[in-house]
């Protein structure tokens, strides 16, 4: 068995009060002064507790409270009343919604798997990742229990090509060089942030947890990167290649963007140093399919194919979805049986640890990550920092190690959100669920296997 | 003497009880306030007939604002707002109603089922107690007679129509448990609940001659001058299961696995494992106990087979009932149970659920109830078994409406479980597992908290509950022309699917 993935968290509290849901008003008139206030028999003593913080205008009561309402029906005179903090409401958008921000916070804080009771309270069904269910085992599939520890379940991937076929001489000896895999724990790779008032900081922040972790940061190398060479895969221009070769010859993977040069490019790195896998960096584009297809035919070990932020096609007038581009590109490459001659790695829209399976599941053998590390390090994705406006939660001023416990706090609680996905469909290897789509169940197949055949056609269907 | 009479063992119907909310303030819909320029007249006291005004002596009481049916009182001739002489009343839609409930239990469903079980009966106005706002499902399912409108004024006598359905149909001699209404609850074991809770569901399961299920946590001596009407659970962590805990029971339910954390196994947070719990389960207290999933001694059909052998050897009367979630594969599974001889195969969704599971469970694994339901039920008729399973559905199933329209898809009838927690107040904040359990007293086991809680309340509050759909359930009956609701049980030509009109 193979040495247990361990990730040490460590209870890492924001240094802002984070917007809460909860709104809760209390009205000073009217108020009996009962001795035995409503406010005083909370249970989690959030008026006991309550602070106001001045420079942040934030009232500590809207992060803490639990919404059980207790205190709203307890108060005879019906002083206190609950709201839904409009501030709440308006933090990120349509896609990076309030509750994934704040789920992403508490994961960050605690290294914990989100819980609740109650059962599930959202859609029926949503856009995007929400179409879509996972697998589970009943009774006749193999012993399975990873999920508290008795057995082991592995997140691993390797990033790399991988041959067709070997080939052996007459003497039955092999032939064929199998090209070197590099093993990253978890199927996450940290990538370049669209936003954000960067500095080295930030990016220090985010390399020192990749080399906790064990995983890469795709990113255009700058000199204070260098202690953490190791866990950096420099993306270099053409131009930087013409220039110095530095990189290059330190970082174990190298990527570079899709260009017109891009053959030239990696006939460059491929000289200087043949053993190590190639990266290409490829926008999900109407020409993505061919052009993934073509650079695994040229020899790129790894494709990273990148979406816009909400995970929307690039290019296009009618933007698909990610997972459905990345299904059908999967699906082409093993058509044309070279599926495992590359490595499949995807970003735009991963938000949260169910896409991670989800992308897996369509046949990306994983992902590259942006937005949730800014989220992780307290980024309330207003985007003022886009209009060259101060952060409201100071983001430039985070302290390396406090940001990279956060990242890793938040990989932490993915990584067992990933095991409860696996254990539940019975799976022992993140690297068998790639392309399962057999084991997911998807939103309009269910509607028309089930209900067309009682319904008939579906409105707008055709 | 009628066959609906023939099932209501202990006198008919449940005695109801007007059963108030335990707090100061109940929760509802509309908010009517009294200003200053009130003269205390009473006027309206006489005018609204839904008790929203009071008077003590010459004083008015504060509006009991939570029973008032809001702006369609508009259209009646006792709309105090207007009448009131000197303006002094007030009515906005409460503000509050935005900060509760979620896509599935909307705040009108929460309101609703709070008023169902204070009133017992439907709730009147414009408050909603059919559906939720999920967008799919249940919620996007009508009865055909829904969309022709208008509310048939009197409600027949209930006897005529049968709301009963059996629990063995398998001709093996075993018993031919009948329960009264379509629908039983689901397993919450103690621990994950309190006691006063798990009574209060077996109290109101007799008074419907239905069953309520232990849950995996044990079978606590006071449940047992109920045991006629309670599911004793197996699981697999097999908590509390002895020899006489499967002797008493008319029914024994094998979780296999449950809708909330599919595949995943039970899991009882270490602050819950309270003394008593502990002792129940044979467990340490203050430490977290996990039941295994799924059972180590089962994988195959001929390993269940055994299982359920175990248990009719034990308990020669008892029907077995199959608890599994809903994978790809349930209808094959569902054929399973059917060889290992299971009486009940209870198909339990993926939105459900009670106690705790990560939310990732909760929202990705396996697919809605919706969807297995049609999905067995037509398995089962290809295979030429269906009259001989019942098919018990849950995992979502909120509203007499849900537990109809489930019947309708495929099932025999439903297993629920949330409701009964709202009828008991609970306003699903989720916080169940969160340090001492429920803030209001109802999933915990916290010594203080559940004495926010007194039993004969809680009682008859689900009793309340269980008359309003039963009233609903016999309503549906009437308008559809069917006399009994094992004749409801897939006939999806009553309803529709508002995406495909
Ligand atoms: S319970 Fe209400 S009336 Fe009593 S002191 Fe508190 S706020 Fe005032
Ligand atoms: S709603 Fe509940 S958690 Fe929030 S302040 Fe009131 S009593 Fe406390
Ligand atoms: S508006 Fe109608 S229901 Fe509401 S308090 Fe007045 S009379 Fe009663
Ligand atoms: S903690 Fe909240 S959701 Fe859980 S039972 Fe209590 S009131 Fe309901």
């Amino acid at each position: 068995m193979p040495k247990k993935y361990h990730i040490d968290t460590r209870p890492t509290p924001p240094r802002f009060t984070p917007i809460g849901k909860s709104g809760v008003m209390d009205w000073r008139t009217g108020c009996l002064r009962c001795k035995r206030c409503a406010k005083t028999t909370c249970v989690y003593g959030v008026y006991n507790l309550r602070t106001f913080n001045s420079r942040q205008l934030a009232d500590s009561i809207d992060y803490y409270c639990k919404n059980c309402f207790r205190c709203v029906q307890s108060c005879p005179v019906g002083l206190i009343t609950k709201t839904i903090n409009p501030e709440y409401l308006e933090m990120g958008d349509t896609y990076w919604t309030p509750d994934i921000i704040s789920s992403t916070w508490y994961q960050a804080e605690t290294g914990k798997i989100p819980v609740s009771g109650a059962g599930y309270g959202g859609p029926f069904v949503g856009d995007g990742f929400d179409d879509m269910w996972t697998d589970m085992s009943e009774i006749v599939r193999p012993t399975r229990d990873g999920i508290h520890g008795r057995e082991y379940i592995n997140t691993s991937i390797d990033l790399g090509r991988k041959l067709p076929y070997l080939s052996f001489n007459a003497e039955g000896k092999l032939i064929s060089e199998p090209p070197s895999l590099v093993e990253i724990p978890l199927p996450i790779i940290f990538g370049e942030l669209p936003m954000g008032n960067l500095n080295e900081t930030i990016y220090l922040a985010i390399a020192q947890a990749a080399y906790r972790l064990g995983t890469f940061l795709v990113v255009t190398p700058e000199e204070f990167l260098r202690p953490y060479a190791q866990n950096i895969i420099p993306l270099l221009s053409q131009e930087v290649l013409n220039r110095n070769l530095e990189w290059v010859h330190e970082a174990k993977i190298i990527a570079l963007p899709h260009s017109e040069t891009i053959k030239q490019s990696i006939e460059r790195i491929k000289t200087a140093r043949s053993e190590a896998p190639v990266l290409v960096k490829l926008p999900l584009t109407p020409k993505a399919k061919e052009l993934v297809t073509q650079l695994t035919m040229e020899g790129v070990d790894i494709v990273h194919v990148y979406a816009d932020t909400h995970g929307r096609e690039l290019e296009s007038t009618s933007p698909r979805f990610i997972k459905e581009m990345v299904m059908e590109i999967h699906l082409h490459l093993v058509e044309k049986h070279m599926r495992d001659q590359v490595t499949l790695v995807a970003s735009g829209g991963i938000a949260m640890a169910e896409h991670v399976a989800k992308i897996i599941i369509c046949g990306a053998d994983g992902v590259v990550i942006d937005l949730p590390l800014l989220v992780a390090l307290e980024c309330r994705l207003c985007k003022d920092c886009l209009q060259g406006e101060s952060c409201p939660v100071e983001i430039q001023d985070i302290e390396p190690d406090w940001g990279a416990q956060r990242i890793i706090n938040l990989m932490s609680a993915w990584h067992g959100q990933l095991l409860e996905v696996l254990g539940a469909m019975g799976l022992r290897e993140i690297r068998r669920l790639r392309g399962e789509m057999g084991r997911a169940m998807f939103y309009q197949d269910l509607e028309r296997e089930i209900f067309g055949a009682i319904f008939g056609e579906k409105r707008g269907d055709n | 003497m009628s066959t609906a009479e023939k099932i209501w063992p202990k006198g008919w119907p449940p005695e109801i009880r007007e059963t108030p909310s335990r707090f100061k303030r109940a929760i509802g819909k509309y908010w009517v306030r009294r200003s200053s320029l009130c003269n205390d007249c009473g006027i309206c006291v006489d005018l609204c007939p839904y008790g929203v005004h009071r008077k003590i002596g010459t004083k008015m009481l504060l509006p009991r604002d939570y029973r008032c049916i809001g702006f369609v009182c508009q259209e009646t001739d006792h709309y105090c707002i207007n009448k009131c002489p000197e303006k002094a009343l007030t009515l906005i839609r409460n503000p509050m109603c935005d900060a509760m409930g979620d896509k599935r239990w909307t705040a009108d469903l929460l309101i609703s089922t709070w008023y169902q079980a204070e009133t017992g009966e439907v709730p009147p106005g414009d408050l909603e107690y059919k559906v939720g706002d999920s967008g799919g499902g249940f919620d996007k399912l009508r009865f055909k007679f829904e969309l022709e409108g208008e509310r048939p004024k009197e409600i027949p006598d209930k006897k005529e129509i049968s709301t009963s359905i059996l629990l063995n149909r398998r001709n093996d001699k075993r018993p031919k448990v009948a329960i009264s209404v379509p629908f039983y609850g689901g397993g919450m074991s103690f621990g994950s609940v309190s006691l006063t809770t798990m009574l209060a569901r077996a109290k109101a399961a007799m008074a419907w001659n239905t069953f309520t299920c232990t849950g995996e946590g044990g079978y606590p001596e006071a449940l047992v001058p109920y045991a006629d009407y309670i599911i004793t659970q197996v699981a697999t962590g097999l908590f509390g299961v002895r020899e006489e805990t499967i002797q008493r029971a008319r029914v024994v339910e094998f979780k296999y696995a449950q809708g909330a954390k599919p595949g995943l196994g039970g899991h009882l947070l270490g602050d819950k494992v309270t003394q008593a719990v502990a002792k129940m389960r044979e467990a340490v207290a203050g430490s977290a106990l996990f039941s295994p999933f799924p059972f180590h001694s089962v994988y195959s059909v001929e390993d269940h087979k055994k299982h359920v052998d175990w248990i009719k050897e034990v308990n020669p009367h008892a029907l077995v009932a199959v608890k599994v979630s809903t994978p790809t594969d349930v209808d094959m599974v569902a054929v399973g149970s059917y060889y290992a001889g299971a009486h009940i195969i209870h198909l339990d969704g993926s939105y459900g659920g009670t106690g705790a599971a990560p939310n990732i469970a909760k929202k990705n694994i396996a697919m809605p109830i919706e969807y297995a339901i049609p999905k067995v039920h037509r398995f089962l008729i290809d295979e030429g078994i269906r009259d001989e399973m019942v098919i018990m559905a849950s995992g979502g199933i909120r509203t007499a409406y849900d537990i109809a329209k489930a019947i309708a898809l495929g099932a025999d009838g439903a297993v629920i479980g949330t409701s009964e927690l709202v009828a008991l107040e609970c306003i699903r904040c989720g916080n169940c597992e969160s340090g001492r359990g429920c803030p209001r007293g109802i999933a915990t086991t916290d010594p203080e908290l559940t004495k926010l809680m007194e039993l004969n309340w809680g009682a008859q509050r689900i009793i309340n509950l269980f008359n309003a759909w039963h009233s609903q359930l016999v309503d549906i009956l009437r308008r559809l022309g069917i006399q009994s609701i094992k004749d409801l049980v897939g006939r999806t030509d009553c309803l529709v699917h508002l995406d495909y009109m």
